[in-house]
């Protein structure tokens, strides 16, 4: 059985982009563990000889002509979304070196 | 009360100009603002708006299509143009998102002049079966305020239910449609997975994702899938298979018809009530010229396992882009970027959004990747075949939505895998890709509905909806309406 420690959950969740408290690091170890003993149990069944399955009605690759169409919603409807300032029809974030 | 009109009533009383769509989208917000202090199930009011397109349809004379002038509720992930729509979620709340386009579904509903009267509660981001995760509190069940309505389309289901609007819609990715309509005793379809646009609905677990309606009757389903379904080129996965007429389908009846019941359905220490509920359902079809065959679906008990590792993997990735850059939630003074990531999402996601997101990381991660997604994909296969096997012996399949009626709010709580165990019926179909259908098929002895699910095979909508329809008609399930007091 899969039994994360507290560590391996910081570390997921470091990956993740997430950060799990020292309060609540112990829960999360103790639910994630249960989810994977729980799925565990796929690796029981014999698959040798399977296909997997990524798209179940078998479309393939959607074609259209190769024309430029222009957006339906405009740049600016979509900036306003974004809850950082604006500065030259940019989203200015916070800096990626510190 | 107006408002508990089926969409087919409606229309012909509109039609006969007997009502106006004002007095029904009126008749709704009365009822919401009557009940839903209960309920719970609205968490957003898009009263002044749909008061407004109510009167243009009127004005227009908009009678044609049978959702003409027809209030409803979309669940909180349908964007519409200029209305808020945040998945139940605090990282889509702190910066309210307001999508600047609507999604394919809420647009195909406007054309046909349908009135959208607000958002309906979900899960986070439709994560979970009871709508307990959802930012804004859970929806209670409006057959027993302490119980849930199910989830994650629970919002919609018990909006349906307790006659606030007269349909809804709703997603399905893991049974989010067919489970709280069934605990709330209405009719909700799951589509085969292409069959409806997912175009501008906030996904989950993108190989699975489905949407669809929530209704008080079959032919209102009928009415609601011919008007969104079809190739949407805005959404790659959606069939270019041809969209029959449904309601056409309604009129033949089952005789002649092979329905499959399936003996991995009817499992050890499922609930007694449910059991014979499904059983003498059987029997109501056999009644109807209907033939009943013993059918196998041998890896039944493997597609829960399955479906929580696919919809975690891609969960961690379609959630990857709430990042506080293009929308909602955002903290102040980070020390660099990655520190602005961490703390947007660590503030902005619930606990089991959380939950997936890192079951899904570490499934994903290197060197698990085969023991987990890809073996999960391989068992979906034999999932598959298990139906192409079955369908090959019959017409249709049926079996219960859930191995209990509705469950207690907080019963739960803590126990994440007990609480994925109620999806043990709902998941099969969701690794095939098939439609399946929740019908009203009884009560317990306390007075909780059960669900009936029927199943077709791939694009067989049809038959899903015939027989749903002519076992209705047979059946005084559906007219039972919550005993439920005002606020």
């Amino acid at each position: 059985m899969t039994k994360l420690s507290a560590t391996q959950v910081r570390h997921i969740a470091k990956l993740a982009r997430l950060e799990i408290g020292d309060d609540e690091v112990e829960k999360y170890a103790k639910e994630l563990s249960a989810i994977l003993a729980y799925i565990d149990q796929l690796s029981e069944v014999d698959t040798s000889k399977v296909q997997a399955t990524a798209q179940v009605t078998g479309i393939k690759n959607g074609m259209r002509p190769d024309v430029v169409n222009s957006s339906p919603v405009d740049r600016e409807a979509l900036l306003a979304t974004s809850p950082l300032p604006i500065v030259d029809d940019q989203i200015e974030t916070p800096s990626a070196h510190g | 009360m107006l408002s508990s009109l089926t969409i087919t009533e409606a229309h012909e009383h509109l039609k006969s100009k007997k009502i106006s769509s004002v007095e029904l989208t009126k008749a709704c917000i009365d009822r919401i603002e009557s009940v839903d202090k209960t309920l719970n199930a609205v968490i957003f009011q898009n009263f002044e708006r749909a008061l407004a397109e109510a009167k243009k349809v009127d004005d227009q004379g908009m009678r044609s299509h049978p959702l003409a002038g027809i209030p409803y509720l979309a669940k909180d992930v349908y964007c519409e143009e200029g209305v808020p729509t945040t998945a139940c979620s605090n990282i889509l709340r702190d910066k309210t998102y307001i999508p600047p386009f609507d999604s394919t579904t809420t647009k195909r509903l406007k054309s046909a002049g349908a009135i959208s009267i607000g958002k309906s509660n979900t899960d986070e981001f439709t994560m979970g079966g009871s709508t307990e995760s959802s930012c804004c509190g859970p929806t209670r069940n409006p057959w027993d305020t302490t119980r849930v309505a199910g989830g994650s389309s629970g919002g919609s289901a018990a909006g349906v239910a307790a006659d606030e609007c007269l349909f809804a819609l709703g997603t399905d990715t893991g049974g989010s449609i067919r489970q709280p309509a069934g605990y709330c005793n209405i009719a909700g379809l799951r589509t085969t997975y292409g069959r409806t646009s997912r175009y501008g609905v906030m996904s989950m677990a993108s190989s699975l994702d489905t949407i669809g309606p929530l209704a008080k009757s079959v032919e209102d389903i009928a009415i609601i899938l011919q008007t969104i379904a079809g190739k949407d080129p805005m959404d790659a996965t959606t069939g270019d298979v041809a969209v029959p007429d449904y309601r056409k389908a309604l009129k033949k009846d089952m005789k002649g018809m092979k329905v499959g019941i399936p003996k991995e359905y009817f499992i050890d220490g499922m609930n007694s009530e449910v059991e014979s509920a499904v059983r003498e359902a059987a029997k109501v079809m056999q009644g109807l010229g209907a033939t009943l065959v013993d059918v196998s679906l041998p890896h039944t008990k493997y597609a829960t396992p399955c479906y929580y590792v696919l919809c975690p993997s891609e969960v961690s990735s379609n959630m990857a882009r709430f990042d506080g850059i293009r929308f909602g939630h955002s903290v102040s003074n980070p020390k660099d970027l990655i520190d602005y990531y961490i703390r947007v999402r660590t503030e902005g996601f619930g606990p089991e959004v959380k939950r997936r997101i890192m079951i899904g990381t570490y499934a994903l991660s290197a060197g698990y990747y085969d023991a987990y997604y890809r073996q999960a994909q391989k068992v979906r296969t034999l999932v598959l075949q298990d139906f192409i096997d079955a369908y090959a012996k019959v017409d249709m399949i049926i079996a219960p939505v859930s191995p209990t009626p509705a469950f207690k709010i907080g019963a739960y709580e803590g126990d994440p895998v007990a609480m994925y165990l109620e999806d043990i019926f709902l998941d099969t179909q969701v690794m095939a890709g098939i439609p399946a259908m929740s019908v009203p098929g009884g009560f317990s002895n306390n007075n909780l509905p059960i669900g009936l699910q029927i199943m077709g095979p791939q694009w067989g909508e049809e038959v899903v909806l015939r027989a749903g329809y002519a076992y209705e008609q047979a059946t005084v399930w559906h007219t039972k309406r919550p005993p439920l007091s005002k606020n």
